[in-house]
Order: C-alpha cells, then structure tokens, then sequence
C-alpha cells in the first residue's frame, strides 16, 4: 500500500522527501519487470491524454516519455517547438494556455530556460513533469540514475557518488545532487573551475578540482555532457586539454573502487569526457541500463501524478 | 482652474518636518502663489491668520516636509509610450509625494541633443505636474565611444550626465567624459557594473543562482567598475556620482573615497535595502532588477551606509515594464521596477525600524538630492518653493496593481503590506493631489 502522491506536479527533485524517492523508485522496479514481460502494455491511464511538449530536441528523452505513457495506456501527442530567440516567453505562455483548452492530464516540458517549466505549471490545470529545464533540474534523469544504481548496489545511503564535468550548467547534476543528498549518499564533484558554479558546497556536496584525488575509492563515476559551444576556449581551452585532465579514462578509473559503475546521461561525446574503452566495458559501464532505466522511472512519474486523480477538468 | 494662480493658503496644525533645518515641530506654513512666505510653530492654529482671503487648510497633526525629489526615474517617452508616459509617471509620482524627478537620457530617442532635451521640459512643463529635470548622455547615443555635447547639454538644462542604465565601459572613453565634464564642474552619474562580467547574468551570483541554475551577476563587477572610476575621477578631478549602489564591497571603497577627500557621491533604492536575493527563489520575474538583488549581508550593508552617511541619496529608480516584458521565463523577462509611489513607505520602515531618524530618512529624498544636483526645493524656507507633501507616516496600505498609478505594475514591493500614505501633494502652491482616504 502507497499513499498517492500530494505532489500534482514534478517540476525537480529539490523539495521531495525520502519517503516520496522510495516510493517512486519502487513503483518503477515494478515497471522494469512490466516492460521486460510480453505484456508491456497496461490500463492504467486508458483514455488520459499526454502531450510531450518539447522545446529543446532530445529525440532519447521524448522517446522514453512517449514509451511510458503509450505502456500505460495513455494517447500521446508529440509538440516539437522550434522556438525562436525573439518573444520565447509570450510564445511559451500563449501555448500553455492554448494547451490547457485541450483538456490534458499530463504535460511533459523541456525547455531552454530555468523555471521556464515552473512559468508554465502556473498557467495550466493538468499535471506538469519537467523533462529539463535549463540548468535547473531534470527529476527523472535523476530517478533513473537512482534506480540503475539501486539496483545495482542494493542501496543509495551511504555510497560515494563523482559527478564529473560541466557542473555549472548541468540540470543533470543539480537534479543528482538534490536526490543523492536527501537519501544519504556522499556527493563529489569534479571539474575545473571554469565549470564549478559558485556556492555549489552549499548543496551538500565536497567540490574536487583534481580528477584524480575526487575519483579516490568512490562507487559510482557519474560523466556530464560537455556542450560543444563551451569547448572552444569560452570555458575551457580545448577539447584535447579537457580530456587530458577531465576525461574519464581507464588510468584515472583505477582510482575509484573496483566495483565502480561508470555512468553517462548520454548522448556521449567519446573523447572528450569519456575515452570509448571506458563507455563501452560491459562490467562497469551500465550506460545502456540507465536508457532502459528510464522509460520505467518516467511510467512511475505518470503513474503517482496521476492515478487517483480525476482528470484535471473535473477537480475545477 | 488648474491655471488660476492659487492665492495665500494656510497649512496648520501639521507636524512640520525640515532636514534642512533640523525642523521638526506642531506649526503650520503659509504659502502665496508659487511660494512660501512664512512657517513655523506660530502658524500652528488658524486663530493666529485673522486674514481673509487666506485659505486654511487643517493637516489633522499630520506630517507636512519638502515634497521629495527622486533622482533616478525612466519615463519611458519619447519611445515606450506602452510603458509609461509624461502623464502615467507624474500622476504616479504625485501620489507618492515627489515634487521632482529626474529622468534618464535612455529614451528613444536617446537624450543627447538639446532639440529632444528641449521636447522633454515642455512636455513636463504642459503637464504641470511633478517638476522633470532631465540627465542627458554623456556619450552619443550612449554608445559609450564618443563624448557627448556635455558643455551644450548642459547650458540647456541638462542637471548631470549619464549614459542610463549601462556603464561606460571603455576606460579611457570615461576618463575623457570625466576630464571634459570637470571642465565645466559637471556631475557624471554612472551604473557601476563591469559590462563584460555582468554580461548574460540574470541574478546575483552565489549559491541561489546555483540552485536555480540561472547565470549570476557577481558582487564583484560592481566594485570593479567602482574601485576604476574612483582612479579616474582622481585623476580628472571630476565630480561623480554611483547610481543604486547594493554591495557591501563597493560601499566600503566608496566610504574609503570619500574618506580620502575624494568628490565622490552615491545612492541606492529601497529594494536594495528592502530585499535580498531570496525574493527571485520562485523565478519571480518582478523581483529581476539591474543592479540584482543582493545578499541579505549586503543589504545590511546598505542600511548600515544609509545610517552612517556613505550614501548619500534615496531614489526610486523607477524603471516601467509592461506585462509582456515581465510574463516571461526569467532570462527573457526584462530588468527592473516601478518605485516612485513606494519610495516614501519603503523608507519609513527604515525609521520604524530605529535605523534612521524621521528628519534623517527624509533628508536622503530632498534636501540631499537637491543639494548634488542643484535643483531648488527640498527644503522649507521663506521665498522657496510651495513644494510640499503631507503624509501619514503609520497609515497602512497593500501594494497592489489597482493602488498604483504607474503605467506599469511591475513593482518588487507587490502584494507587500506597507506603512506610509501620501495625503496630499503640492506644487508651486498648487494642490496636484490628494489621497481619496
């Protein structure tokens, strides 16, 4: 017996409570077993609508949406908004509102811009899941890496986890850092300073300039993607000077625990922060997990949001 | 009516208020026409007149001081009329008690030529309502390249150069405005921010723009361009003036300046020391201000200088945007907010809360900014001008978008309960407002 969830939206993982995490995380190792049967496809939202409203393309991210919703039942709708640079926010606004006339249960957002996806949960009715906002938050790429490493290692208190890379405009990492925190893992992370926002202790976690001394005896080594707009000597000088001394490759693996599990919220640039050897050792790397990880994690999400909940239309 | 000349008007049984002399007293003024001809403790009570043909006015006790002058306004027009206008910003300046206003030169057209100089005082002077003294440029087009006509400008009616809501950024373009305008002992205010550290910034820097993960502006960029602009101003003998202050470390330099001797002056608005950073936790667009909102240390920092007379003027720093500038994801939303009717109440919670006296608080709103720039008024004298507000230093109000005059409602103060009501403002003797309380 679980209690639904109080929550209506999922707008990050700051503000969920342990109990809350647990919960999600064993609603989606049920999903796992569901997906990985003959029967993927089940009725728990049979006649519910979800749009994917996508504002940034991520065709992996949008994929593993759709998936979660299609396996629960619900009808999808796919919306990817090239936006342009002018009046992004009146175009965001006006499609909110427009959306919200079509009597949705369930809204999937990512958006270029942080708290963009907030903006847009205060002007509709439905349920609204933040699928990346900026450098905010993305909650379920972190639900997902919790669950890949839960089942992995059995537990989450109590490990040493390395999040290395563009720290300062990683969404990945703030929604990481929020949920290893409140469920007792030990955070570190791992970059040049270029790329370590300002203040980032105060979110709990050690900060390591040095790959070599953050990588020591820790359990889980979890890579960020390097934007290429940051290469080009903006943020660091180049792309072979970054991988000299960020990359993830097997001599600087040897420092974390034997058993460490090699993690990457993909797409990868190979060579620039991880070496191919390293993405692809079976017994290490669970990248490809995470991937199935994740159309679980985000059925879970939809699930709790909306289960035992009219539709939105009707609770007005 | 409004073109009639007033006559002789007797404002008694006031609580009179006069930084400029210390005045604070039961007593009553009396004004003829344009001017005040007499005030003091002997005009308390109407019994004393005896005069027919003087109206008496009976202020209930209540506080009755120079009108305020507010030295950093945007209007908005020529160009944004959408925002704000002459009409819109007078009646919301009215309404909070301030008798003039200084406005930037970053219209559109900018104001770097005397023909729009020119436009701009008669469309104030048509209103007839709050008294307008412009800024101009102090670079063309506030391009930040070339020096603007400053020696022109200023025969014309220019009070003091800027170039608004961006800092010169060429150093060596700021040291020839400085040079040249300490050739006719000019005033040059700048936005002390280092445009290339500022720059893409949306919030002060630190762990909340972290959190939240929107780019900061960092407390540093506002002392860089502070600490360079008091070499220059040392090596040019210029007069310069720091708009809106809001950091602890450009504060204490400024301190260490004038220490020194140097003519330097500064001012700060009541959001930086009403609020702090934490009111943009929820994206609250309302709350995205240039210079950002500070640290809560910072803002200590400021009431602390406010207190020991490092700053050295109040201003609203009134700057109007329209819903379709604010209703936005937070790096898209403009920067910016209204003050002018919220300047006075924000400010007496500074004297409520022990950090100033009554005379003090109201001093850094008119006799100060009168003095820097050399305006007349914010002072109650003999043959001054009848410029005054009565106000009700306790009467609460909720900041509201309806309680605003202000084209615009992008006020940081919104839905905010505050102390401090305007009841009546007068102008050149003439009474341009009166609270419908």
């Amino acid at each position: 017996m679980t209690t639904p969830s109080t929550h209506r939206h999922l707008l990050g993982i700051q503000g969920l409570t342990p109990p809350e995490i647990v919960d999600l995380l064993d609603c989606a190792n049920t999903y796992v077993e569901q997906s990985r049967g003959p029967a993927k496809k089940g009725d728990l939202m049979v006649g519910r609508t979800v749009v994917n409203l996508f504002f940034e393309n991520s065709t992996r991210t949008r994929t593993s949406f759709e998936l979660a919703a299609k396996r629960l039942g619900a009808d999808v709708i796919n919306m990817e908004t090239a936006t342009s640079s002018l009046n992004k926010g009146e175009t965001l606004i006006d499609t909110a509102v427009t959306l919200n006339a079509m009597h949705l249960d369930a809204l999937v957002v990512r958006h270029p811009d942080s708290g963009a996806v907030q903006l847009l949960s205060e002007k509709v009715n439905c349920s609204v899941i933040n699928g990346g906002d900026g450098s905010h938050e993305h909650p379920t790429q972190a639900l997902l890496d919790a669950l890949t490493i839960r089942r992995r290692k059995g537990h989450l208190d109590g490990l040493t986890v390395a999040i290395c890379g563009d720290v300062a405009h990683s969404r990945v990492a703030r929604s990481n850092i929020h949920l290893l925190t409140t469920m007792g893992a030990e955070v570190r992370v791992i970059a040049p300073k270029t790329l370590l926002p300002s203040g980032i202790e105060a979110m709990g976690v050690k900060a390591f300039t040095d790959m070599r001394a953050g990588l020591a005896d820790v359990d889980i080594v979890m890579m960020l993607r390097l934007q290429t707009e940051r290469m080009g000597g903006s943020y660091i000088p180049s792309i072979r000077e970054f991988f000299r001394f960020f990359g993830l490759d097997r001599e600087k693996l040897a420092l974390a625990r034997p058993d460490a599990l090699i993690m990457h919220p993909g797409p990868m640039n190979r060579g620039v922060e991880i070496d191919s050897v390293v993405a692809d050792d079976v017994e290490r790397s669970v990248i490809r997990e995470q991937v199935e990880m994740g159309v679980a994690v985000r059925m879970a999400v939809l699930d709790r949001l909306t289960r035992e909940r009219g539709s939105p239309d009707a609770r007005n | 009516m409004a073109h009639q000349k007033p006559g002789r008007v007797a404002y008694v049984n006031a609580r009179l208020l006069d930084p400029a002399s210390g005045l604070d007293a039961h007593g009553g003024i009396l004004t003829d026409g344009e001017m005040i001809v007499d005030l003091g403790p002997q005009l308390a009570g109407p019994g004393v007149l005896g005069d027919v043909g003087v109206e008496v006015i009976d202020c209930g006790g209540k506080c009755l001081a120079p009108g305020l002058i507010d030295i950093r306004v945007q209007l908005r027009e020529p160009g944004e009329e959408h925002k704000e206008t002459f009409a819109s910003a007078a009646q919301a300046a009215v309404a909070g008690g301030v008798t003039g206003m200084v406005c930037l030169p970053n219209t559109d057209p900018v104001i770097d030529d005397e023909a729009t100089l020119e436009f701009v005082a008669r469309r104030a002077r048509q209103l007839g309502l709050t008294k307008v003294y412009p800024y101009a440029a102090a670079t063309k087009g506030l391009a930040g390249q070339e020096v603007a006509e400053l020696g022109l400008l200023s025969e014309a009616g220019a009070v003091a150069f800027t170039d608004g809501v961006s800092a010169i950024a060429n150093a060596q373009v700021m040291r020839r405005v400085l040079s040249y305008a300490a050739t006719f002992d000019l005033l040059v205010v700048e936005h002390p921010e280092e445009p290339a550290l500022a720059a893409g910034g949306l919030m002060n820097a630190g762990e909340l723009s972290t959190r939240l993960g929107l780019a900061g502006i960092p407390a540093e960029a506002e002392v860089i361009l502070v600490e360079r602009d008091l070499r220059l101003a040392a090596m040019t003998g210029a007069r310069l003036h720091f708009a809106h202050v809001s950091t602890e470390a450009a504060l204490k330099v400024i301190r260490q300046a004038k220490a020194a001797g140097l003519p330097v002056t500064c001012d700060t608005a009541p959001p930086y020391f009403a609020l702090n950073e934490g009111e943009v936790s929820d994206y609250r667009t309302f709350a995205k201000l240039s210079p950002p909102l500070r640290r809560e240390s910072d803002r200590q920092a400021v009431i602390a200088a406010l207190a020991d007379g490092t700053i050295d003027v109040i201003a609203s720093d009134h700057a109007p945007q329209d819903q379709d500038g604010k209703r936005r994801p937070f790096r898209h939303a403009e920067f910016g907010g209204i003050g002018l009717e919220t300047l006075l109440p924000v400010t007496l919670q500074l004297v409520r809360d022990g950090h100033l006296t009554l005379l003090q608080g109201l001093d850094l709103m008119t006799r100060r900014p009168a003095e820097l720039l050399g305006l007349p008024g914010g002072r109650l004298e003999r043959k001054g001008p009848a410029d005054l507000v009565l106000f009700d230093p306790e009467a609460p109000w909720k900041v509201t978008p309806e309680s605003l005059n202000s084209k615009s409602k992008n006020s940081p103060f919104d839905g905010r309960l505050v102390q401090g009501r305007v009841l009546m403002t007068v102008i050149d003797g003439r009474r341009v407002y009166q609270s419908a309380a």
